[in-house]
């Protein structure tokens, strides 16, 4: 079930978008094929971040990934919860345990973005 | 471009497909990573009782009245002190000290040995142990008889006592009885790579689907879970044992990975001796030493080892411990610097993070 209001990457990032605020988080199908959460590390508020460029990552107990900005622009909040709760992204990956909030400077990036009915069939594909 | 190869497949594949394991390739062999997930599991079996499918592991059987000889002389530990029925842990060495392999010995009778051996190493052990025969062994490369099923936890007895006569409780740690499990007959071994208490049995792959089926329905009532190769690491990292080609491989030896009480120096002639006597000479250099993070961060397998703002040494193997709930690793460090205690620094993906030396085994179950 991926929410239709949401854009998302190949990457398996979705971004909501509110205005000039990007919403980011990492996808249901990201967190089960990642496995039990354990580790996150988000830039600093404040951090300039670029479309497709490193934003972070994300560790299970078997690995590490990153995460990829899906917009560009300057970050303005850190879910600061998951540091002590990573496994909410287990638990509600679109929910409260979205990653950054980002003041985007391009807001047609995010039109560029996948559809929800685009990346369902794009994950289906992959499998 | 690569031409891709098949991955080898254990008897019990498409039980691990029906179970909804996410399959991984294991050094060639698809293999379940984890079911219902990786800390789920490995609660499992500190708490009740975990079964996992080892079938991949290899085992070579030595027959003959030169078996012991052969042993002996590849063997780092003494097999002549082994009685039918006891299993040895052991190291297969090169020349030169380093590591061909960890394996078990087991005496199943005077003059027939079985050796348990890693998955990757298998061949390579097979033609290491006949090159080394100048005696009238027979070396048999059996990884083909046997599937391998080992059931770990604090409930493991209980679970299996259902489906034996053998009376488990008389088997002791590292002794071994052949007897029947499920009907099957069974190596039952009272041995693993948890940190628990619990038992791996060798069986016919014919069965193996059998065993698998009826060991989950006799540990269900104490809860136990399919358990992938996620948490096998994570439970024998806090039990700090060692893995091949992580903490032992060609270039350590069995001094360097804390490991002496698997060498006979005693010993008359063994492969590795010579080098393990010079190195004990000029002195041991390096030591494996466990370690916890105090910054934020989670030390993997290779990341480096700071000390002082140098390179002092490489993590061999890293990750959260479930059980302790903390950041947890092993790694190298120069022997003058691996006291418990000394403040290491841990380079995790560009930036210097805090541990420090602590003792191992991290987690030792309370008898």
């Amino acid at each position: 079930m991926v929410p239709e209001q949401l854009r998302y990457t190949k990457e398996h990032e979705w971004v909501g978008l509110e205005g000039d605020i990007a919403t980011v988080g990492i996808t249901d199908h990201a967190q089960q094929e990642l496995g039990d959460i354990v580790y996150v590390e988000m830039p600093k508020v404040g951090t300039a971040v670029e479309k497709g460029k490193t934003l972070g990552s994300v560790e299970s107990v078997k690995a590490v990934s990153d995460i990829y900005s899906p917009v560009s622009g300057e970050v303005v909040e850190v879910n600061e919860k998951l540091a002590d709760a990573p496994e909410k992204i287990n638990q509600e990956p679109y929910g409260e345990a979205w990653l950054v909030k980002i003041h985007v400077s391009a807001p047609a990036e995010v039109s560029d973005l996948l559809s929800a009915a685009e990346y369902e069939s794009y994950i289906a594909a992959e499998k | 471009m690569a031409v891709p190869t098949a991955l080898k497949l254990t008897p019990l594949n498409a039980v691990h497909h029906r179970l909804g394991a996410r399959m991984v390739d294991f050094g060639g062999w698809e293999m379940p990573v984890q079911y219902s997930g990786i800390i789920d599991e490995h609660n499992a079996v500190r708490n009740a009782v975990g079964v996992f499918d080892v079938s991949h592991m290899g085992e070579i059987e030595i027959h003959g009245p030169e078996a012991l000889a052969l042993i002996d002389f590849v063997s780092t530990n003494s097999a002549a002190k082994l009685t039918p029925g006891k299993i040895q842990y052991a190291g297969l060495l090169y020349d030169h000290g380093g590591f061909v392999d960890d394996i078990l010995v087991h005496r199943v009778s005077a003059d027939h040995f079985f050796l348990c051996v890693n998955a990757s190493n298998q061949e390579k052990d097979y033609e290491h142990i006949r090159d080394a025969n100048r005696w009238q062994a027979e070396v048999d490369f059996a990884s083909d008889r046997y599937a391998q099923i080992a059931i770990q936890g604090p409930k493991a007895l209980a679970t299996l006592q259902k489906l034996t006569t053998t009376n488990l409780g008389a088997v002791r740690y590292y002794n071994f009885v052949d007897g029947e499990a499920a009907g099957i007959p069974a190596r039952i071994a009272r041995t693993g790579y948890t940190g628990e208490d619990g038992f791996e049995i060798y069986i016919d792959p014919a069965a193996a689907e059998k065993a698998w089926d009826e060991v989950l329905r006799a540990g269900a009532e104490f809860g136990a879970k399919p358990c992938g190769l996620g948490a096998r690491n994570t439970l024998r990292l806090e039990a700090a044992m060692a893995l091949y080609g992580h903490e032992i491989h060609a270039s350590i030896t069995p001094f360097e990975a804390g490991l002496d009480w698997i060498v006979k120096m005693e010993k008359d002639g063994f492969l590795g001796r010579g080098a393990l006597e010079r190195q004990r000479q000029a002195g041991v250099r390096r030591k494996l030493v466990g370690f916890e993070m105090r910054g934020r961060g989670i030390a993997r397998d290779g990341y480096e080892v700071f000390i002082g703002g140098s390179p002092a040494g490489w993590v061999t193997s890293g990750g959260p411990s479930p059980t302790l709930n903390k950041n947890i690793g092993l790694c190298y460090l120069p022997i003058q610097l691996a006291a418990i205690g000394q403040p290491i620094q841990i380079l995790i993906r560009g930036q210097l993070v805090d541990a420090v030396t602590i003792p191992i085994p991290f987690y030792k179950r309370a008898k």
